[in-house]
C-alpha cells in the first residue's frame, strides 16, 4: 500500500460528542471528494463515527476535554487500486489490542455494535498501541470496493440502490448473516 | 445544509402514539429520542409506531436505544413498529443483524393497521 501524505486531510477535536456531528460532515465530504459513491459513503462516515464514540465512551470514560486527532489519507493498494485510510489517535486509557472484539450478535442487546459495524463496513481496521498515547485506529475502505449490506437477502436491502445513488453487496462470508 | 439536530414530534392517534424522530440518531443525538420512547411507552397505549422518514443517520446509539425500547415495550405489552426506513438506515440494521428483531414497515399507514 502506499500513501499520498501531501494530500492528507486532519482535525482534532474534544472528546465530546457534541462534535461528532461536525466529524460526520467533514468525513463525507472527503469521501465524496474523492468518488465514494454514497452508501460507501455513509458507511465510511458510519465507522468514523462509531470509532470516535467509542474512544469518547471507552477510552476516556465519557470525560469530554481528552483529546483526539483525525486523518484521512489517500492510498493506493496494488490489488483494490485507490482508497482512504483513516487514522484516529487518542491519548486515553490503553487496552490490548487483541480484546477489541465484535460481540455476540446473537445476544441482542443495547450497545455493543461499534466494533462489528467498523469490521463489516471496512475493508482493513486495525489498533494499536503507539508509545506516549492511548490507542490508533487505522481503517482503510477503497473505492472498488462496494458498501456492504449484511442482509442475507442483498435485494431486500439495496434493490433500490443499485442504480442511482450506489452499488451494496453482501460482505464476503457474511451472506447468510 | 441540512439539519442535523434530532427532534421527536409526537401524535397520539386510536389508542396508538405516533413518534416522528428528525435528524441524525448518534451519540449525541440518541437521548432525545429514548426519553420520547420511554415517555410514550410509560402511557401504555396499544401500539408505539416510530417513523423514520426524518433520520437519514443512524449509528449504533440509535440502534441501542431502539433495542433499549424494544424492551421496555414488551415489558409494558406495547407493540413497537418502526416504518419508513431510509435505505442507509435500513443498511445499518440489516449489517447489525436487527431487522428481522423488529416489526418493520414499508410506510406509516402499514405500521398503523
Amino acid at each position: 500500500m502506499t500513501t499520498t501524505p501531501s494530500s492528507q486531510v486532519a482535525l482534532e477535536l474534544p472528546s465530546d460528542p457534541r462534535y461528532l456531528c461536525a466529524v460526520r460532515v467533514f468525513v463525507g465530504e472527503v469521501c465524496r471528494r474523492h468518488g465514494y459513491a454514497d452508501m460507501q459513503t455513509s458507511q465510511v462516515v458510519l465507522a468514523v463515527d462509531e470509532a470516535l464514540a467509542n474512544v469518547i465512551k471507552h477510552g476516556y470514560a465519557g470525560r469530554m476535554d481528552g483529546r483526539i486527532s483525525v486523518r484521512i489519507t489517500p492510498v493506493t493498494d496494488g490489488v483494490k487500486g485507490p482508497g482512504l485510510s483513516f487514522t484516529i489517535d487518542d491519548w486515553g486509557k490503553q487496552v490490548d489490542p487483541s480484546s477489541i472484539r465484535s460481540r455476540d450478535l446473537a445476544d441482542i442487546r443495547p450497545g455493543g455494535l461499534g466494533v462489528h459495524i467498523i469490521q463489516q463496513v471496512m475493508d482493513s481496521a486495525a489498533y494499536e498501541t503507539p508509545p506516549g498515547q492511548g490507542m490508533r485506529l487505522t481503517m482503510a475502505k477503497y473505492l472498488s470496493s462496494p458498501a456492504v449490506c449484511g442482509a442475507a437477502e442483498t435485494e431486500r436491502c439495496c434493490g433500490g440502490l443499485q442504480t442511482g445513488i450506489g452499488s451494496c453487496a453482501t460482505r464476503k462470508g457474511d451472506g447468510n448473516g | 445544509m441540512a439539519d442535523h439536530a434530532a427532534t421527536v414530534a409526537t401524535v397520539e392517534e386510536d389508542g396508538m402514539i405516533i413518534l416522528s424522530p428528525s435528524g441524525d440518531m448518534g451519540t449525541h443525538e440518541s437521548p432525545v429520542l429514548r426519553s420520547a420512547l420511554r415517555g410514550a411507552i410509560e402511557k401504555r397505549p396499544r401500539r408505539v409506531v416510530v417513523d423514520l422518514a426524518g433520520v437519514g443517520y443512524m449509528a449504533t446509539a440509535g440502534l441501542a436505544t431502539l433495542v433499549e425500547s424494544l424492551r421496555g415495550s414488551r415489558d409494558a405489552s406495547v407493540e413497537l413498529v418502526l416504518c419508513n426506513l431510509q435505505p442507509r438506515v435500513k443498511a445499518v440494521f440489516d449489517i447489525a443483524r436487527l431487522a428481522s428483531v423488529f416489526r418493520i414497515a414499508t410506510t406509516l399507514d402499514e405500521a398503523k393497521r
